[in-house]
């Protein structure tokens, strides 16, 4: 870390830096940004080729971007701030689209909710609201009087071009009007009401007779603005939320969020229930990739397999309610700790479970795996190169399955991970098949940390004092864990209230919805449900 | 009268003073003996094969394939055939949040049902907007959307509280009135009158 910050102050004169000195933030003007950014991408010993997120900031006086950049090899992560320049009606930042392909998703959402233009983006377009709403909803003066944008059930306006905005030679800001698919393409629409997209995600696809042109990935069927009302709420209250973002990861979202509090407001949680929450949360792992291994063979055709699938997720969803009284939004992780104490049974039922996966595993692989077709419909399919998985942001066993170590659980270690056994699951194909294959591995693996927790959990308070009105100094955090389906970043900001100023998600399946356009182009038609499933999105997590 | 369905008995049922207001409101005028007779058939028919619409936003979708699953298998009552096509399914299990975006697509599926039609809102966030509910971006009920038939609390709900909204169903649906009643065909000129379209005339 000391390394880069010695680089850019060097290179960059103009940078400063905030926060303590550990983990610095480098602020740059925006005239400089275009040029750090590129340094930092092409910097030939640690290339920060993955961009974790883009938050949008609105700190009232001005408007800004706050970026975060891995190195996928080091781990090292660099957060830099760039002030927005122009005029709150007009804000601008440079466009780091052509650096790495994720940003043109990642800026398009800063656009929809802050108004902020990239310039050079080659799609500046609202991401999940409608092209006609009224203001910025993230913004701090954002009016949200429900008559400016009622709810109509009229068709929405859609348009067939995006804008680019670019600077002409005097510096002036301008808009020029862009297809978003050639003139004599045949565009075919496919969901948000279809059964193979998985929740209420739309694909405007371009076909060329059977091959895929070009899709463009329309969001925001079910974006319910869970940051803004974060804003409104005490940090207590704010955790019910990460149950319905991802709610296969409901425990380990939890985790993350009550990780970040802890972390800010210096709260020490018992070794007891450190050991609860990340049993949780590979309890979750294996019951989400359960219900992965089901509903995509369900999509691929074999619909005997959900049956076998949700037989396990039954089981550990038994185990679960046993313990935190519910069978999906659990709400069990809390500031501090767990809400309550295991179930007396808790430690056999995990047992019984561990009894019955391997034969279920075996029974998954006999039933479909080698199933001939199923081969023949995966292997080969959608495949994703290592270094677009990288450029893509695509984490989590789909980002595993093309050769990228990024299991934050190994690499960003929290909790008691890092004193766990437990292999990361890789593979190099890079294609459906592999993504499939991954997910399954890494069932064995929860189960195998499992095995070495269940008999060991200690005793001890399962949850300290924390007050009641819970304030966190003023300051800024930011944390990368593991759900389910790849890297969960959280950046919280805090003014010193009891209410968090901003608190910005970045789930692991926008990404991954991002880079369904790259992944499809050139593919059958046929496939895309077959590649759109293999990615495991969830809609909810998508739009938030 | 007891309305009731095969696989529970009456007693079980919690409202049953809604179901008998209902069915007095139906017979306040008699009932005709022959075509009273073949509603009550063809209600016994339709009553037991319910066909839900896949229609699932967010997490009570997920219960809701759960509910069609082994372990409470709604094969057993006859609502295991879900459609992806609202042309052939009979009601529509409204499992998850409804946004803005979503309305229009929402009320055009639920215009796209067969008759007759119905509507279940299942969990807090169809009824009244649930947790979300001072989102800028969420609908506040689906009931000022569409007409709805039966509400199951939850979030989400249990897949038992889901059987228990499908039976209520099943119940209203045994003492509808089919000939006459919900069977009635709509003229053209009464669906255009409902349905404008811009720009074109009657």
């Amino acid at each position: 870390m000391a390394n880069i910050t010695k680089k850019i102050r060097t290179l960059f004169p103009q940078a400063t830096f905030e926060g303590d000195e550990n983990k610095p933030l480098v602020v740059i003007p925006n005239a400089q940004w275009h040029e750090l950014a590129k340094a930092l991408r092409n910097d030939p010993e640690m290339a920060m080729d993955y961009l974790v997120t883009i938050v949008g900031m609105d700190w009232t006086e001005n408007l800004g971007c706050i970026y975060y950049l891995m190195n996928s090899v080091t781990d090292e992560v660099v957060g830099v701030k760039v002030l927005a320049e122009g005029t709150r009606q007009q804000p601008v930042i440079d466009s780091v689209a052509d650096l790495w392909p994720v940003a043109v998703t990642y800026e398009r959402e800063v656009y929809d909710f802050f108004g902020i233009i990239f310039l050079n983006n080659p799609d500046m377009r609202r991401l999940f609201l409608n092209i006609d709403w009224v203001g910025y909803p993230l913004r701090k003066d954002y009016d949200a009087n429900p008559a400016i944008n009622p709810v109509s059930t009229e068709s929405e306006r859609q348009t067939d071009f995006t804008d680019v905005y670019t600077r002409n030679e005097k510096g002036e800001v301008v808009k020029n009007e862009v297809r978003v698919f050639q003139k004599d393409d045949f565009v075919v629409n496919i969901g948000p009401q279809h059964p193979a997209t998985h929740g209420v995600l739309r694909f405007r696809t371009a076909v060329d007779g059977e091959t895929i042109k070009k899709i463009d990935v329309y969001m925001g069927y079910i974006h319910r603005g869970v940051e803004k009302l974060c804003e409104d709420l005490m940090y207590p209250q704010t955790l019910h939320y990460m149950d319905r973002l991802d709610y296969f990861s409901a425990h380990n979202y939890h985790h993350a969020l009550c990780m970040i509090i802890e972390k800010a407001a210096g709260i020490e949680i018992s070794r007891r229930a450190q050991v609860i929450r990340v049993m949780m949360d590979e309890l979750s792992r294996i019951a989400s990739h359960c219900l992965f291994i089901g509903t995509y063979c369900m999509d691929l055709g074999a619909t005997t397999m959900l049956f076998y699938t949700l037989r396990v997720r039954e089981q550990i969803l038994d185990i679960m309610e046993k313990t935190c009284g519910a069978r999906m939004t659990f709400n069990y992780d809390c500031i501090g700790g767990v809400m309550q104490d295991l179930a007396p049974d808790f430690v056999a039922d995990v047992k019984a479970l561990l009894e019955v996966l391997p034969k279920n595993i075996k029974e998954y692989n006999e039933v479909f795996t080698g199933n001939v077709i199923a081969k023949n419909r995966m292997e080969g399919v959608g495949v994703l190169s290592k270094e677009d998985a990288i450029a893509y942001g695509v984490t989590g066993p789909s980002g595993r399955a093309s050769g990228w170590a990024c299991d934050m659980r190994k690499h960003m270690p929290y909790s008691i991970y890092s004193e766990l056994d437990f292999e990361e699951v890789l593979a190099t194909e890079g294609d459906s098949m592999a993504r499939f294959k991954c997910r399954l591995r890494e069932i064995e693996e929860s189960a195998k940390i499992l095995a070495q927790l269940v008999d060991n959990i200690p005793d001890g308070e399962y949850c300290v004092k924390v007050p009641k009105m819970l304030k966190l100094p003023a300051g800024s955090w930011f944390q990368i864990t593991e759900g389910c389906r790849g890297a969960f970043g959280l950046y919280l900001e805090s003014d010193g209230s009891p209410k968090p100023f901003r608190l910005k998600i970045a789930p692991p399946c926008l990404p991954q919805a991002a880079a369904v356009d790259h992944i499809t182009r050139g593919q059958k038609i046929a496939d895309l449900i077959t590649i759109g499933g293999s990615l495991d999105y969830i809609v909810p997590d998508i739009d938030r | 009268m007891e309305v009731t369905t095969k696989s529970m008995p009456y007693e079980a049922f919690k409202d049953n003073e809604y179901i008998e207001k209902l069915v007095d409101e139906l017979r306040a005028s008699g009932t005709n003996i022959v075509v009273g007779s073949l509603d009550k058939l063809i209600n016994w028919g339709r009553s037991n094969s319910i066909w839900p619409l896949t229609f699932a936003t967010s997490c009570c979708g997920i219960e809701f394939v759960s509910l069609g699953a082994a372990r409470f298998d709604m094969a057993r009552f006859g609502w295991e055939v879900a459609r992806s096509s609202p042309r052939q399914a009979d009601f529509m299990m409204v499992a998850g949040t409804i946004v803005h975006r979503m309305v229009p697509v929402f009320r055009r599926l639920y215009d796209q049902l067969a008759e007759p039609k119905y509507v279940i809102a299942c969990g807090s966030c169809a009824i009244s907007g649930g947790p979300f509910l001072k989102s800028y971006h969420v609908a506040k009920g689906i009931e000022d959307i569409v007409p709805v038939d039966v509400f199951v609390p939850g979030c989400p709900p249990r897949p038992e509280a889901m059987i228990y909204g499908i039976m209520q169903l099943s119940r209203k649906i045994k003492v509808e009135r089919f000939f006459g009643g919900v069977n009635r065909k709509q003229k053209q000129e009464e669906f255009l009158a409902a349905h404008p379209v811009e720009g074109v005339k009657d």
